[in-house]
C-alpha cells in the first residue's frame, strides 16, 4: 500500500494548514541546517506562473530588476536591499552584499524566481490555489542542500496527486555534466541483531520484534538470518551510525519500559584537593562571622583596573570579543569588584558588613594550552563605621592558623588601591600571594560604597 | 514614706486594712491607695492578701448637683410666686416651670385660681416652706441616713444614681515583710558566690518574646546545595574532575564531542568568544588524535557516515568561555582512552559554564552545571536509568519518566522528568544520554565501552527548593544578605 490515510484531504493541493506548515518547515530548515541561510537557502514557486528551463547565474546588482515578494513595484537589487536593511531580511544581506555579482534564478523568459538567499520574486509566489510547486535549493554545502531538498520533498509529497511522487529536475552543471535532483535515495544497512539491542538495554527482544520496532519508526526493517536489514530513506539523514538506529529501537520500545539495573562497578571516590580545601576554608571563614557571597565571573574592564586605581591591570585580563554589555567585557582577575558591588547593594544591612568569597579568577598565561589560567582566590571584606583593618588582619592570621601555616608575614605596600600607609602584601616564605588593606576612598567612590572598607585577598593554590 | 510601705507598716501592727476606711482616715486618694495595693500584689512572693469587695452608694447626678447649687425647681418656682399671685402664663415662662409647677402643686405649696378675672392665676398656698429635696440630697451627699421612700423618689426623678465602689480588704500574706525587695532579673555569679540566690525574688521571664538574635557568619545557599550534590556523587563512588579552567577551545568544547563546526551552538550569539588570547596554538592538540577527529567529522569511519563537510582548524583553535563542563569530561575520557589498560571509571563535576544567550528572570550569562558519567563495558540505557533513579532518589525524587531528546554528542538521549511532591507536578530535572561512538572511538576507548552521562543545572533545583523566582536573587551582588543568613540547612531529600 502507498500508506494513504483515508482521513487525509482527498483533494490534492494545499490547505491553509498545510500551506502554513510548508512555510514553517522552510523557516526551520533555514535557521538550523541552513545556518540562518548562510549555508543553504530555499525558494519555492508556483510552477504554473513560470516556464523552464531555469537558469542559476549571477549579475551585477544594478542589472537585477524585479518585483520582490510582498512589494508593489519592480526595483533594482540595490533599491530593494535598502528597504530590506530596515526589516527582518537585514541579517541575510551580508551573506552576499560584498560580492560584485548577486546570485539569481530566472526562467526561460527572464522572469526572476529568486535572489538567493535573500528574497523570492512576487511573480511566482505560492498561494492556496497553487497546484504545481517548483523547489530550488541553493547552498555552499552540497550535502546539506541535498538533505534540505529531500526533507521538503519527503514531508510534502503526500499532498501530491499521486501521493509521495514528485517530478525530478535535470541539472546541467557549469562543466556540462548533468545529474538528477532530488536524490531521494535510500540505502540498506545491515546490523547484527544481537548487538542492536545491547545499548538500549532491552535484551529480551527477538530479531523479529526489533524489525517491528524499527519499521514503526519509519526505518523499514527485515530479518536476514542473524542480521537485520534496515532501509534508511531520504527523510532519515539523521542516521549516521548504528547508535542512531539503536536510539530509534529504544524510543519505539518506550524508554519507560526499559528495565532499570545498577552498574556493577565498585569505585572509590577521590575529590579534587583544591575543592576540598576551598570548602574547609569557606567553613572557617563562616565560623569567624563572615557571610558568603557568590558573584559573577564576568565584569567590565574598568572594574579590574581603573576602578581599583590600577589601570595597567587590564592587560592581564582575558577579554571577551562579543560582549552584549560592558558587564561582560573581561573575566575577573580579582574577586574585589563583586565584593564591593555586593556591599553597595546591601546598604540596609546592620553594620559592620563582613563578607567573603572563595572562587576562581582567570588571568592570561602564555605557558598554558589556551593561554589562560584559573586561580582559586580567597577574598574577605569588612565595611563599617570604621575601616576594620585590624579585623581583616586578624582574619588573615586566623585563616593561616587554620591552614597550619607559620611561614608568612605581611609587609607594607604602596599599592595605589589602598589608603596611603594602610596596605600590605602577604608574603608566604618569600613569595607574595596576596594583599590586605584599607581601600582608597576613590575606589569606594567608583563602586558607590559609602563606608570605609578593609579587604583581604590571597591565592589559595599554594596551600593545596 | 511611699504608700506601699505605709500599707505594709500598717499591716505590721494592725491585722487588717480596709482601703476605703484607711483612705478616709488618712486623707489619701482612694484610687492612689488601690494602685499601691495592686503594685504590692504584683510583687513575687505573697507580701499581702487582698480581698476585693464592693459597696453600693448613692451619688448625685448632674441634675442633683444642680439642685444642690441652685435649689430645686419646685422651691424656686414657689419663691417666684408673689404675695399677690401671678398669672399662670407668666409663671410658666420661668425655666423648668413645668416640672416645678407640677411638683409644687403636688406638695400643696401653691394653688391655682382658674376663674380669676385676669386669667388663671397662681397663689401661694402656704406661707413658707423648705426645699425638702435639696435637704435630702444634702444628707445623701454627706452620707447621712435617709429614709428609703425619699431615696426612691429622688431615684425616680433621676437626681441620684447608684454607684458601686470597689475596695479591698487587705491582710498579711505568706511572704509578708515590711520592706520591699526589688525582684531580680537574672541569676548572677555574685549571687552564687554569696548564696543570696536562695533568698532573692526573681522577676517572671517573658517566654513569649524571641531570644537575643545570634549574629554569625554563614554559607551561600547555592553553595550549600552544591555541597549536597558533591556529597551525593562522592557517596556513589564518583571521582571529581578538575574543572578549574573557564577558558576552553573549540576543539575540546565542540569538535572532540563530534559536534559539527556548522552547528548553531557555535555561533556568536550562543557562545562567548575570547578576543585576547584569541586562539589555542594547533600544536596543543594531540597530533594523532587531531587527525582522527578531523577524519570522523569529514569522512566518517568507526561505522559512521560522518558529516561530510570541510573541517577548519581555525574553528577548533578559537578560544571560548566553556559552554558546558562536558569539555572537561571529554578531556578526561581522552586520557582514559590513551591508557594502556582500560579501567572503568565514574566521574563528576560541578562548576561554572557560560552562555551568551538572552537574559531573563531565570537565565544568566553564567551558571553552574552538574555532570556525572560512568565509563564501563556494555553499559546500556537500562544502566543509565538505574543510576538516575539512585541519584535522584537522594534528592527525594522517586518517580522518574524519560522522554526522547537530542544532543549532538549523545545518542540515545533522554530528558529526565520527575514528579515533584511539593509542587505536585512533573518537572524536567535533567538531560542524559550515551556518548556517540564517533566521539569515543577516536579517543582509543575499546569498542564495547559505553559512556553514560547526565547533567542538570545547580541553580534550577535550588530555585525550586527555596521558592526563588528571579535568579538574580540567588547569585550576584543584588542578593539580599538577610536571605543568605536566614537560609536553612540544606536537606535535598526532604521537601
Amino acid at each position: 500500500s502507498s500508506g494513504i490515510n483515508a482521513e487525509w484531504p482527498l483533494r490534492p493541493g494545499l490547505t491553509e494548514d498545510s500551506y502554513n506548515s510548508f512555510i514553517l518547515l522552510q523557516d526551520k530548515l533555514h535557521q538550523n541546517i541552513g545556518r540562518e541561510r548562510s549555508l543553504v537557502s530555499i525558494g519555492t514557486h508556483d510552477l504554473d506562473t513560470i516556464q523552464g528551463p531555469f537558469k542559476y547565474h549571477a549579475l551585477p546588482p544594478p542589472e537585477i530588476k524585479f518585483q520582490p515578494l510582498n512589494q508593489d513595484t519592480v526595483m533594482t537589487a540595490p533599491q530593494m536591499f535598502d528597504i530590506f536593511r530596515k526589516n527582518y531580511l537585514k541579517p541575510y544581506l551580508q551573506i552576499i552584499e560584498s560580492s560584485p555579482v548577486y546570485p539569481l534564478i530566472t526562467d526561460v523568459n527572464g522572469t526572476v524566481l529568486s535572489l538567493p538567499p535573500v528574497i523570492n520574486g512576487n511573480h511566482s509566489k505560492i498561494s492556496l490555489s497553487t497546484r504545481n510547486i517548483f523547489i530550488e535549493v541553493t547552498a555552499k554545502d552540497r550535502k546539506k542542500a541535498g538533505i534540505v531538498l529531500d526533507t521538503i520533498c519527503g514531508a510534502f509529497s503526500e499532498y501530491c496527486t499521486t501521493p509521495h511522487t514528485i517530478e525530478a529536475v535535470e541539472i546541467v552543471q557549469a562543466d556540462g555534466s548533468t545529474f538528477s535532483s532530488p536524490k531521494m535515495g535510500s540505502r540498506i544497512e545491515e546490523y547484527d541483531s544481537a548487538e542492536l539491542c545491547l545499548k538500549s538495554g532491552i535484551k529480551t527482544a527477538t530479531p523479529e520484534q526489533l524489525a517491528d520496532l524499527l519499521t514503526k519508526m519509519c526505518l523499514r526493517a527485515s530479518v536476514a538470518g542473524e542480521k537485520l536489514k534496515v532501509e534508511i530513506g531520504p527523510t532519515r539523514h539523521d542516521i549516521l551510525h548504528q547508535c542512531d538506529v539503536e536510539e530509534d529501537i529504544a524510543i519505539a520500545y518506550g524508554y519507560n519500559n526499559i528495565p532499570q539495573v545498577l552498574p556493577d562497578l565498585y569505585t572509590i571516590a577521590v575529590e579534587q584537593d583544591v575543592n576540598k580545601l576551598s570548602d574547609s576554608v569557606r567553613e572557617e571563614l563562616a565560623r569567624c562571622g563572615f557571610t558568603e557571597v557568590l558573584t559573577f565571573s564576568l565584569c567590565s574592564r574598568d572594574d579590574v583596573s581603573v576602578n581599583l586605581r590600577i589601570p595597567e591591570a587590564v592587560g592581564g585580563a582575558v577579554q571577551i570579543s562579543n560582549p552584549k554589555t560592558f558587564e561582560f567585557q573581561v573575566v575577573r582577575t580579582t574577586l574585589l569588584p563583586g565584593m564591593l558591588k555586593t556591599a553597595s547593594c546591601n546598604r540596609n544591612m546592620p553594620l559592620p558588613l563582613k563578607l567573603f568569597e572563595v572562587s576562581d579568577i582567570v588571568v592570561k598565561d602564555t605557558l598554558t594550552e589556551t593561554g589562560t589560567k584559573n586561580y582559586r582566590y580567597v577574598c574577605a571584606l569588612f565595611a563599617g563605621k570604621t575601616s576594620g583593618f585590624e579585623v581583616v588582619h586578624g582574619l588573615l592570621d586566623r585563616v593561616m592558623l587554620m591552614l597550619d601555616v607559620k611561614d608568612y608575614h605581611i609587609q607594607q605596600t604602596s599599592d595605589p588601591m589602598f589608603f596611603p600607609g594602610r596596605g600590605a602584601d602577604i608574603i608566604l616564605g618569600t613569595k607574595k600571594i596576596g594583599h590586605l588593606g584599607i581601600l582608597h576612598p576613590e575606589v569606594l567612590e567608583k563602586f558607590d560604597v559609602t563606608l570605609p572598607c578593609s579587604v583581604l585577598e590571597f591565592n589559595l593554590d599554594p596551600f593545596v | 514614706m511611699s504608700l506601699d510601705l505605709q500599707v505594709l507598716n500598717h499591716l505590721a501592727s494592725e491585722k487588717e486594712l480596709d482601703t476605703l476606711q484607711y483612705a478616709k482616715e488618712n486623707s489619701i486618694d482612694h484610687q492612689k491607695l488601690i494602685g499601691a495595693i495592686k503594685s504590692l500584689l504584683a510583687l513575687p512572693g505573697e507580701y499581702i492578701k487582698a480581698e476585693q469587695k464592693q459597696i453600693s452608694s448613692w451619688v448625685l447626678t448632674n441634675e442633683g448637683e444642680d439642685f444642690m447649687k441652685n435649689g430645686s425647681y419646685e422651691y424656686n418656682l414657689y419663691n417666684s410666686v408673689p404675695k399677690d399671685g401671678i398669672l399662670q402664663k407668666d409663671l410658666m415662662k420661668l425655666p423648668n416651670s413645668k416640672i416645678g409647677f407640677s411638683k409644687a402643686m403636688t406638695l400643696g405649696w401653691i394653688k391655682m385660681d382658674k376663674k380669676h378675672e385676669n386669667g388663671p392665676t397662681i397663689f401661694r398656698a402656704v406661707e413658707e416652706t423648705t426645699d425638702v429635696v435639696k435637704d435630702v440630697l444634702s444628707n445623701i451627699q454627706s452620707k447621712n441616713p435617709v429614709p428609703d421612700k425619699s431615696v426612691q423618689d429622688l431615684k425616680k426623678r433621676k437626681l441620684i444614681s447608684s454607684s458601686v465602689t470597689k475596695f479591698y480588704s487587705v491582710s498579711k500574706g505568706e511572704g509578708f515583710r515590711t520592706d520591699i525587695e526589688k525582684p531580680e532579673a537574672d541569676l548572677t555569679a555574685d549571687m552564687l558566690q554569696d548564696g543570696t540566690w536562695k533568698s532573692k525574688n526573681f522577676k517572671d521571664y517573658n517566654f513569649t518574646a524571641k531570644g537575643a538574635p545570634v549574629v554569625g557568619g554563614c554559607l551561600h545557599p547555592l553553595l550549600k546545595v552544591r555541597t549536597e550534590f558533591r556529597r551525593i556523587f562522592l557517596d556513589m563512588g564518583f571521582t571529581e574532575m578538575p574543572t578549574n579552567q573557564f577558558v576552553e577551545n573549540g576543539f575540546w568544547n565542540f569538535d572532540a564531542l563530534f559536534q559539527p563546526q556548522q552547528h548553531p551552538a557555535r555561533d556568536a550569539h550562543d557562545t562567548f568568544f575570547i578576543s585576547d588570547p584569541q586562539m589555542t596554538p594547533k600544536e596543543a592538540f594531540p597530533p594523532g588524535y587531531l587527525e582522527k577527529v578531523i577524519e570522523v567529522h569529514e569522512k566518517g569511519g568507526y561505522g559512521s557516515t560522518g558529516y561530510n563537510y570541510d573541517w577548519k582548524i581555525e574553528e577548533a583553535q578559537k578560544n571560548i568561555l566553556r559552554t558546558h563542563t562536558t569539555a572537561v569530561s571529554t578531556r578526561m575520557l581522552y586520557k582514559l582512552g590513551q591508557q594502556e589498560k582500560f579501567v572503568p571509571t565514574k566521574l563528576f563535576s560541578i562548576d561554572r559554564v557560560f552562555r551568551n544567550e538572552t537574559l531573563d528572570a531565570t537565565h544568566l550569562a553564567e551558571f553552574h552545571q552538574i555532570e556525572g558519567l560512568i565509563a564501563d563495558r556494555n553499559l546500556s540505557l537500562g544502566h543509565l536509568i538505574g543510576v538516575l533513579h539512585a541519584f535522584f532518589k537522594k534528592l527525594g525524587l522517586e518517580k522518574l519518566k524519560f522522554k526522547p531528546a537530542y544532543n549532538p554528542y549523545t545518542e540515545p538521549s533522554m530528558e529526565i522528568f520527575s514528579y515533584h511532591p511539593g509542587l505536585k507536578k512533573w518537572v524536567e530535572v535533567g538531560n542524559s544520554g550515551i556518548f556517540r561512538p564517533e566521539m569515543l572511538l577516536p579517543m582509543g576507548l575499546p569498542r564495547d565501552v559505553n559512556v553514560i552521562a547526565w547533567g542538570l543545572s545547580l541553580e534550577r533545583p535550588t530555585m525550586i527548593k527555596y521558592g526563588i523566582n528571579n535568579i538574580r536573587e540567588l547569585i550576584g551582588p543584588k542578593v539580599n544578605l538577610n536571605m543568605v543568613q536566614a537560609n536553612p540547612i540544606c536537606r535535598l531529600d526532604k521537601n
